[in-house]
């Protein structure tokens, strides 16, 4: 479970968190929702320890990881997979070397043999099994989102951190990683957090549904009540108004 | 005066640009230090692996040869134009390559193999950690539970170690070759009395220092690259300050050093 109270952080003088209460509740799959600018991939840097926060707990199955050492927190983010909004695949290796890599460098007595079995494995969860001596820099944005996916899972995580899994894509391959996202999610059971704008990819993929907005959670809901709500604000964000409590960047 | 600006304030203002640039340098030579140290830390935890040094140590020393080459066979010929020019009337030509070899193995070689090397080398690994910066690449690392600083930066700064002195080598051989083809050419030297030449004027500890200096400008390069790397933020205009300023203060630092250890080994070490 991950327990986020009280988180604060400026950047550039601007307050991003201001005072963020949050949980992802065991085996679950959260949908951090919010317009652009309002610290959404911030949370999911500070959930792995990429950034500090100015005040605040995280807590991992009740372990504290705000003021951990490097060291300490290579061996938290073991537990985590995270899939970045840019894929962030290494444009120097190919897709199968992305996908060994943290078994690699983790499970350095794991036979060569079982590495490749797990790479193919996991290829082949997202659809790509031919694609591992491919370079990065020749697939599309919808199979670069997929490779990133099947490097996240690697390592068997417990925690999967998604952000911004869909944005970029056109509907049709979003939705794909959509079914994938949730396909993995009844199949692994690991807890995972999705950071996004997109409602539909929220509705597709989400146990619950909080809405982010000036450093805080302004809405908390499973998906029915999502859809049947009153909150101005969660209101004005599915209906996708630019009249409301919400004001534009 | 008559803007009511007073020599005080002009005073107080130039002591504040003067503190605000020193802190910001101060700041820098600590965030410097800093990256030293984690990744010595980090590479002490746990090595860091023979595959990625020796492909560094292939695309720093192996893949920068022929550049060093070309550099030093024309180094070794101008140094041997020049000095027959200066010994016009006043020295014998006969200590022409004494003075080449010693020119090239303390000086010329260590010093123009490292700007070259800074260069090619240090631009392209800023570069290269750069745009893994702002493409999210090293944060996968990190997020991975991968040091950035013994997966990426170790193995540069070791490549660059272990393979300027090695450059530096070929650097000093290839010169004093380019030397004894001008000299016997167009110079009026004869072969054996370049050699006999060399053999004189060469001293061990001349070639030691050069190659010492030789490792500390490796270090210089390998991690002033990644330091200005991983400093990369906002896109490719970002990458493209960070590639120069990591040429820029790698060869700046590698002038300052070079005066530093010239007068701790020549005034003190070989006094």
């Amino acid at each position: 479970m991950i327990e986020i109270r009280g988180l604060k952080k400026r950047l550039s003088r601007r307050p991003v968190l201001d005072g963020l209460d949050l949980d992802a509740r065991k085996g679950e799959t959260l949908v951090v929702l919010g317009p652009s600018g309002t610290g959404k991939s911030v949370l999911l840097k500070h959930i792995i320890g990429l950034m500090q926060p100015d005040q605040g707990s995280i807590r991992i199955d009740g372990e504290e990881i705000v003021g951990l050492g490097e060291k300490a927190l290579n061996q938290v983010r073991r537990r985590f997979g995270m899939l970045f909004q840019s894929s962030a695949l290494f444009d120097s290796m190919t897709v199968g070397e992305n996908v060994a890599l943290a078994l690699q460098e983790h499970a350095r007595g794991m036979d060569p043999g079982e590495v490749r079995r797990r790479v193919e494995e996991r290829l082949d969860w997202v659809g790509l099994k031919d694609a591992a001596i491919m370079k990065p820099a020749s697939l599309s944005g919808g199979m670069r989102k997929r490779v990133g996916l099947a490097r996240a899972l690697a390592t068997d995580p417990e925690y999967v951190l998604y952000d911004e899994p869909t944005t970029g894509l056109d509907p049709i391959t979003a939705d794909v990683i959509n079914q994938l996202i949730r396909a993995l999610q009844k199949q692994l059971h690991m807890t995972s957090v999705v950071v996004t704008h997109d409602i539909k990819s929220a509705y597709s993929v989400a146990d619950r549904i909080v809405l982010l907005y000036q450093g805080r959670v302004k809405y908390d809901g499973t998906v029915d009540e999502t859809r049947r709500t009153g909150d101005a604000m969660m209101r004005q964000f599915i209906e996708g108004s630019s009249q409301g409590p919400i004001q534009p960047l | 005066m008559a803007n009511g600006v007073t020599p005080d304030d002009l005073a107080l203002g130039g002591l504040r640009l003067v503190r605000g640039r020193l802190g910001d340098w101060l700041a820098e030579i600590g965030r410097v230090t800093t990256m030293m140290l984690e990744t010595t830390q980090a590479s002490l935890e746990r090595l860091p692996s023979a595959r990625l040094v020796v492909q560094q140590m292939a695309a720093i020393g192996v893949d920068s040869l022929w550049l060093v080459i070309v550099v030093s066979v024309f180094t070794g010929a101008v140094a041997a134009v020049q000095a027959a020019y200066q010994f016009t009337a006043v020295v014998p030509l006969k200590y022409l390559s004494g003075v080449i070899l010693r020119s090239v193995v303390i000086e010329l070689g260590p010093v123009l193999t490292a700007l070259v090397i800074g260069g090619r080398v240090g631009a392209s690994i800023a570069a290269e950690l750069g745009t893994m910066k702002v493409t999210e690449q090293i944060d996968a690392l990190r997020a991975m539970g991968i040091s950035p600083m013994r997966y990426l930066v170790a193995p540069r700064v070791i490549a660059a170690i272990v393979m300027l002195p090695i450059l530096t080598v070929y650097a000093d051989a290839i010169a004093i070759l380019g030397g004894y083809i001008v000299a016997v050419t167009s110079l009026n030297v004869s072969a054996p009395t370049y050699v006999q030449g060399l053999r004189e004027f060469f001293h061990m500890k001349d070639l030691l220092s050069g190659l010492l200096k030789a490792v500390f400008f490796g270090n210089i390069i390998g991690i002033m690259g990644c330091y200005y790397g991983f400093q990369t933020e906002g896109g490719a205009e970002g990458v493209g300050r960070a590639t120069t300023a990591a040429v820029v203060t790698s060869c700046v630092l590698i002038l300052i050093l070079d005066y530093i250890l010239a007068t701790i080994l020549f005034r003190v070490v070989f006094a």
